[in-house]
């Protein structure tokens, strides 16, 4: 399988911490992976990384099939490349409505002019309500975003990142503060993405992760502990003493 | 297919009607066309005031929508200002010199003709040679394409520079008001060929228009503010009730969140920027001929604070708000300080208001800040009975949008 991003060597520090130590990481086209990790392992600062949010100061993030670099992107630009991310915190717009935010997202010409010209059609509205079924929130398009409950938000932003259509998903921790039920649908949505587009997904909540059943990673101070099956990684000693021990 | 804007946001049509029935309600009453109700100084006060609309529009569509705090708006308001008053003031002096030399014995050359005007102009400030910024002077074609193009290259300079470097919050509104005290100082200058803290004076008489009594011309300046501002108005309102009215409003909110969406933020505050800047110069050069006069003075830093005070107690993020607030505070703020108000006597103090008006502006503006976000166009809000999103809880983070304790136990 060829190779959608390739992030190689990369370290970055804060004031002298390495959040990030020489961290090397690939994924395919069409792949789900899970990355796993205790508390500042740097699981958020390695998507920051991706999307162009944080600079490393060494390393190097190859993209796509013209293996262009990313680092030279700003965040804007690698959005449009076709990364979608999601934050560990729901971001959603919440002075405007479920319709606006997902309209918002909708993979379109992204420039001023084009934007200010921009007419709905109707195939725009059917593509938005067919996402607000995905996502379960098809009773509450009209409602403004900051109403909904938190894992109505969570969702809205799954359906947001589907809405732009990008080749590589980033997910950070998208089933916190959700029920049961819910989470299993986040699972489902997740996998079904994964079979035309490559997502990476941040969890901590292992029974989320064993859903998923796909290769994961095990981040620890920065950089790969393990990677492999659900099974074998949790039969690692090194991830037992780390992560899963305590 | 959407339905056009104006079905969308009947605010604007309703906003249109009012201003079209005041204008009629006006010019009925002044003293050239009816009753002689109004006064022609008040109405000039009043075509004024529709000037400070339409800029407080532009400040409410880069603040209230976009999130830009800029407090260097009237920067632009009175750059449009001088645009227009150096060619008013040239061919002002032009038609009064040709009329003193054709007495002349000789005919006089067109040479002798123009270095009479710049004594003229320029001999308060002890010159006489034209700076090369009034070369276009002799063209109204030019110099109101320049009440267009000086606020909006000025803007594109400034908001590149500041936007790219990504420059936000409260140092980017330390930035604009240092830009606006920068020009001021340099306009202050006797050698910056504006004519120093004299400014430029006597807009209010329109070249080859000196039988047109001031009563008359009032109303035709009272019609073209009018007619700029419902323009304005409905350009912004088309601008915010689309989508990108939507983004802008994100930038608004959670700027990170629309640069991951792919859009490039800076191109959009630039736009924004810009566009504002140049509704601001329009609005200025219909305030001045008004005015009668444009000096550095009206580009003090205090003047675009006051912009953002209107904004913030008619009720940002929505046009008819900074509308209200505009109209509302500067005629207030008129009436008192122009010493019409009667005085307080308060036994043992009388509150001159010419004085103490500023304390109390002050004061509403805090006020209404913290207690009334909204402003007075809050008010609508309750009456149409629209209400916040409801929220529960504290903030779990330090951001605005994050999400609240109760809803994270949900
Ligand atoms: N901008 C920053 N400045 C300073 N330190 C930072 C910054 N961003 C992250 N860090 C530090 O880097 C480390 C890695 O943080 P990161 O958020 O990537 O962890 P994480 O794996 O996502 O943890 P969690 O599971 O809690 O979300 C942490 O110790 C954090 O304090
Ligand atoms: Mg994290």
């Amino acid at each position: 399988m060829s190779t959608l991003l390739e992030v190689s060597g990369v370290s970055v520090s804060f004031d002298g911490f390495k959040a990030i130590n020489n961290l090397s990481f690939q994924i395919g086209k069409a792949e789900l992976r899970a990355i796993i990790g205790p508390n500042g392992a740097g699981k958020t600062t390695f998507m920051d990384i991706v999307t162009g949010k944080t600079r490393p100061d060494e390393g190097r993030v190859i993209w796509g099939d013209k293996s262009v670099s990313l680092l030279k992107m700003n965040e804007a630009q690698i959005a449009r490349a076709g990364v979608g991310r999601k934050f560990q915190r729901p971001t959603v717009f919440e002075d405007q409505s479920v319709f606006d935010n997902l309209l918002l997202a909708l993979k379109k010409d992204r420039g001023p002019l084009a934007v200010l010209l921009y007419r709905r059609t109707a195939g725009d509205r059917e593509k938005v309500e067919q996402l607000a079924d995905e996502i379960g929130l098809a009773d509450h398009l009209s409602r403004k975003s900051g109403e909904l409950s938190h894992g109505q938000k969570q969702w809205l932003e799954i359906g947001m990142l589907l809405a732009q259509e990008p080749r590589l998903l980033l997910v950070d921790e998208p089933a916190a503060g959700m029920t049961l039920a819910e989470r299993e649908h986040t699972t489902a949505l997740l996998v079904e993405a994964a079979k035309t587009r490559a997502v990476v997904v941040v969890e901590h909540d292992m029974e989320f992760v064993r859903r998923l059943n796909c290769k994961v990673t095990v981040l620890h101070e920065g950089s790969v502990l393990a990677e492999g099956s659900l099974d074998h990684v949790t039969k690692n000693q090194d991830v037992i003493d780390v992560y899963l021990g305590r | 297919m959407q339905r056009s804007f104006l079905f969308r946001t009947p605010s604007t049509l309703i906003f249109l009607g009012a201003l079209a029935l005041f204008t009629i309600a006006v010019t009925l009453l002044s003293d050239a066309f009816g009753a002689g109700v109004i006064s022609t100084s008040f109405v000039k006060t009043l075509g004024k005031t529709l000037c400070l609309c339409l800029i407080a529009v532009a400040m409410d569509l880069v603040w209230g929508y976009c999130g830009i705090l800029s407090l260097g708006h009237f920067a632009f308001f009175g750059l449009g200002g001088y645009m227009i008053g150096m060619w008013l003031m040239y061919e002002r002096t032009k038609d009064i010199v040709t009329a003193s030399m054709a007495q002349a014995d000789i005919p006089p050359t067109p040479q002798e003709v123009i270095d009479a005007i710049g004594t003229q102009i320029f001999g308060v400030v002890g010159s006489s040679e034209f700076p090369l910024v009034w070369a276009f002077a002799d063209s109204l074609f030019l110099q109101l394409a320049l009440v267009v193009l000086v606020p909006g290259v000025l803007a594109l300079v400034f908001g590149w520079l500041a936007f790219r470097s990504r420059v936000t919050g409260v140092y980017l509104s330390i930035l604009t008001q240092a830009m606006t005290l920068a020009l001021a100082l340099y306009l202050f200058q006797n050698d910056s060929g504006l004519r120093g803290n004299n400014g430029l004076s006597g807009l209010q008489n329109l070249p080859g228009a000196g039988d047109i009594p001031q009563s008359v011309m009032s109303i035709w300046f009272l019609w073209a503010s009018a007619l700029a501002l419902g323009l304005g108005y409905l350009l912004a309102a088309w601008v915010v009730s689309g989508k990108l009215g939507s983004v802008i409003r994100g930038i608004r909110d959670d700027e990170a969140r629309v640069r991951f969406l792919g859009y490039s933020v800076e191109g959009y505050k630039l736009f924004i920027f810009v566009l504002t800047a140049v509704i601001a110069g329009i609005a200025g050069a219909l305030y001045y001929p008004q005015a009668g006069i444009v000096n550095p003075a009206e580009i003090a830093p205090i003047a675009s604070i006051y912009l953002a005070v209107w904004v913030a107690i008619g009720g940002r993020g929505r046009l008819y708000g900074a509308v209200i607030g505009a109209g509302f505070v500067s005629l207030i703020s008129t009436w008192f300080t122009g010493g019409q108000a009667p005085d307080l006597p308060l036994g043992f103090y009388t509150i001159k208001w010419v004085d103490w008006w500023q304390v109390v502006l002050g004061l509403s503006f805090v006020m209404v800040t913290l207690f009334a976000p909204k402003g007075i166009g809050g008010v609508f809000d309750l009456i149409t009975g629209q209400r916040a999103p409801e929220r529960h809880g504290a903030d779990l983070g330090p951001d605005k949008g994050s999400l609240q304790e109760q809803e994270a136990l949900k």
